[in-house]
């Protein structure tokens, strides 16, 4: 049984599955209030001296963390509410737990992700005690054991010995939690947001932490396929990882431009932006995932990727919604809907919605530096109309006081139209390449139909010679052109693009270091 | 013999007052006999800045302005201290736990 996740540190791990979350065992009461009040400031003693024993053995960054953990267990104003609760009659283990998930609640209700992450930190700190208290201590998982539960607690990461191999895979979690950070740095491999209820924790696991699954009661055939996928990962990771700190270079000498693609703002959390020249793509219709996002959400997702990439570009494209992306209450069902009411045309369909998004581009767009493309453009017309909106939207910011900018407005190229006559749109600031539709709209191969998949190549001579012809018009009319299709990130596709003319590429995070290694091989 | 200072800062680091800056923050503060405060708007509300409780529930963010006042003996001192702890970002990288 498989289920997929998102990855929060990538590799790969096989091992026996543990339980996080086995139920903890019970605190005896105490007689008399004076006992419960000795017996959890014993508790909060024994937790610090633990961490303060594995602050010890730690290295710079997980020491950083546990003395966080120790100098909130020695505020007041922490155990406080507490000790006053024990007076009153309760438990020291109700009276603790009662407090810190007070304490735990403000955190989760902040509007930062980062205050937000800290609620594991207090959760990890309420349980340390916990445990003292119940003197559950020894609850160590088997070496190599992929643990999996709710959520994980940092200092369970860091008591757990890693050197043997072992993962993580979490129901929820965050790609921004200290573990996830952690992980990353000791190339533990992470799984969080698990799509299902793990139900049987016993037995064997393999966690494929790359691309973002766990496989429960493996077959041997799964086995199989899973070991090579994890000796191809170990062996890439060696070869490309030197890459990853430098610019891209091809074998000539010539410069290539390689940015990032992503989805949601958290998954900047896990780039060093230094290793990329920028976002090429930051996809918006995760935001309209289950209900449609208002303006505050949407600049404050949009704000936090621009002060991420500093200086350097972030293209934004406004919802592709549709195709193969329905968005109950945005999308509609259509017979064709890869040819239908999707991306741009949807946009102009619902302008309701599509102003709320004009609007907090605008608002966001001063933190950084901007740009936004609108998807499936097929005619000229269709940009001259979204481009107008914004005009419009600045207008009324304007008028507000609100603070906004008007950032260069340019369009994917992945209808054929546009890639066939691209002299209807020489106004526009960019071009970026979209080449999974351009090419499943040359090949006229639905790129979600396995049957047709053999069609489905970027490499077609239809699909180069107008990824060609494009780039020269480009830099003919002194219009960017840059591809940010998932060709951009393969390997086997990069010599072809960059003999095509391409020299800015847009990838998967997870391929950046990969892309510059496929790069420094090509002579162009 | 008491005295009373007050100063502001804006916070350059990158996730702003958090955890490992506030266990500095408070660290440095608790050094000083006089009390000293911190809020994020000059009405307040006002956090004892020898916590670290309180000055991670001000949830001070990158770009907040920090309010930080003091009254007693070193007033002056506490609050010079703490600003210029601010103003070089705590002696972080702020880098440090990220990786690719």
């Amino acid at each position: 049984m498989r289920i997929e996740g998102v990855p929060a540190s990538a590799g790969y791990a096989e091992g026996p599955l543990f339980d996080l979350d086995r139920p903890p065992a019970v605190y005896a009461g105490k007689a008399t209030a004076t006992e419960e009040k000795t017996s959890l400031e014993a508790a909060i003693g024994t937790a610090v001296s633990r961490l303060a024993a594995m602050a010890e053995a730690a290295d710079s960054d997980a020491a950083g963390i546990l003395e966080f953990h120790i100098a909130m267990l020695e505020d007041d104003a922490l155990s406080g509410p507490a000790f006053a609760s024990i007076a009153s009659g309760q438990t020291a283990d109700v009276a603790w737990r009662e407090a810190l998930d007070a304490e735990i609640g403000g955190y989760e209700a902040s509007d930062q992700d980062y205050f937000r992450a800290r609620a594991t930190d207090l959760r990890d700190i309420r349980d340390q005690v916990l445990r003292a208290l119940t003197e559950d201590g020894d609850s160590t998982a088997p070496t190599g054991a992929i643990l999996c539960g709710e959520d994980i607690a940092p200092t369970r990461f860091l008591e757990t010995d890693w050197s043997h191999g072992g993962g993580i895979a979490l129901k929820a979690g965050s790609t921004a939690s200290h573990v996830a950070m952690l992980a990353r740095s000791r190339g533990v491999p992470m799984v969080v947001g698990l799509r299902e209820p793990l139900a049987d924790l016993a037995g064997m696991a393999l966690l494929d932490a790359e691309h973002g699954s766990i496989v429960l009661a493996p077959s041997p055939a799964e086995i199989g396929a899973f070991r090579q996928s994890s000796a191809s990962f170990v062996a890439r990771q060696g070869v490309v990882r030197r890459f990853l700190a430098r610019p891209a270079v091809t074998k000539a000498g010539t410069a290539v431009r390689v940015q990032v693609n992503i989805a949601d703002p958290s998954d900047v959390d896990g780039i060093d932006i230094a290793t990329c020249d920028g976002v090429g793509l930051m996809r918006t219709e995760f935001l309209f995932g289950k209900n449609l996002p208002d303006e505050e959400t949407q600049y404050r997702a949009y704000r936090k990727v621009l002060e991420w990439a500093g200086e350097k570009p972030v293209t934004i494209r406004t919802v592709d919604a549709g195709g193969d992306k329905p968005v109950p209450g945005f999308t509609v069902e259509e017979g064709n809907p890869f040819l239908g009411l999707r991306g741009i045309r949807l946009s102009l369909a619902r302008l309701d919605i599509f102003r709320v998004q004009i609007r907090a581009l605008l608002r966001a767009s001063p933190h950084g530096n901007l740009r936004v493309m609108f998807p499936m453009i097929a005619m000229a017309d269709e940009y001259e109309r979204a481009a107008a909106l914004f005009g419009e939207e600045q207008a009324v910011l304007a008028a507000r006081g609100v603070a906004q900018k008007m950032p260069p407005l340019g369009i994917m190229v992945e209808v054929p139209s546009v890639a066939i006559a691209p002299e209807a749109f020489a106004g526009v600031a960019f071009f970026s390449i979209g080449s999974n539709d351009l090419t499943q709209y040359v090949m006229a191969a639905a790129r979600d139909n396995a049957a047709v998949a053999h069609l489905n190549s970027v490499r077609h001579p239809a699909v180069l010679r107008l990824i060609g012809s494009v780039t020269a018009f480009g830099r003919e009319n002194g219009i960017p052109v840059s591809l940010c299709g998932d060709a951009g990130g393969d390997p086997a596709a990069i010599p072809s693009l960059l003999e095509a003319g391409l020299r800015d590429l847009s990838v998967a995070p997870a391929q950046l270091a990969m892309a510059k290694a496929a790069i420094s091989d090509v002579s162009v | 013999m008491s005295a009373a200072a007050e100063a502001t800062v804006l916070i350059t680091h990158d996730v702003g007052l958090h955890a490992r800056p506030s266990v500095k923050f408070t660290k440095l503060a608790k050094t000083f006999a006089a009390d000293v405060e911190i809020a994020l708007a000059a009405n307040g509300p006002w956090f004892d800045a020898k916590s670290i409780v309180k000055v991670m529930a001000a949830k001070a963010p990158k770009g907040t302005v920090l309010h930080i006042r003091a009254s007693g003996s070193g007033a002056d001192d506490a609050v010079r201290a703490l600003i210029d702890l601010v103003q070089r970002d705590f002696d972080e990288d702020a880098g440090h736990v990220r990786s690719a």
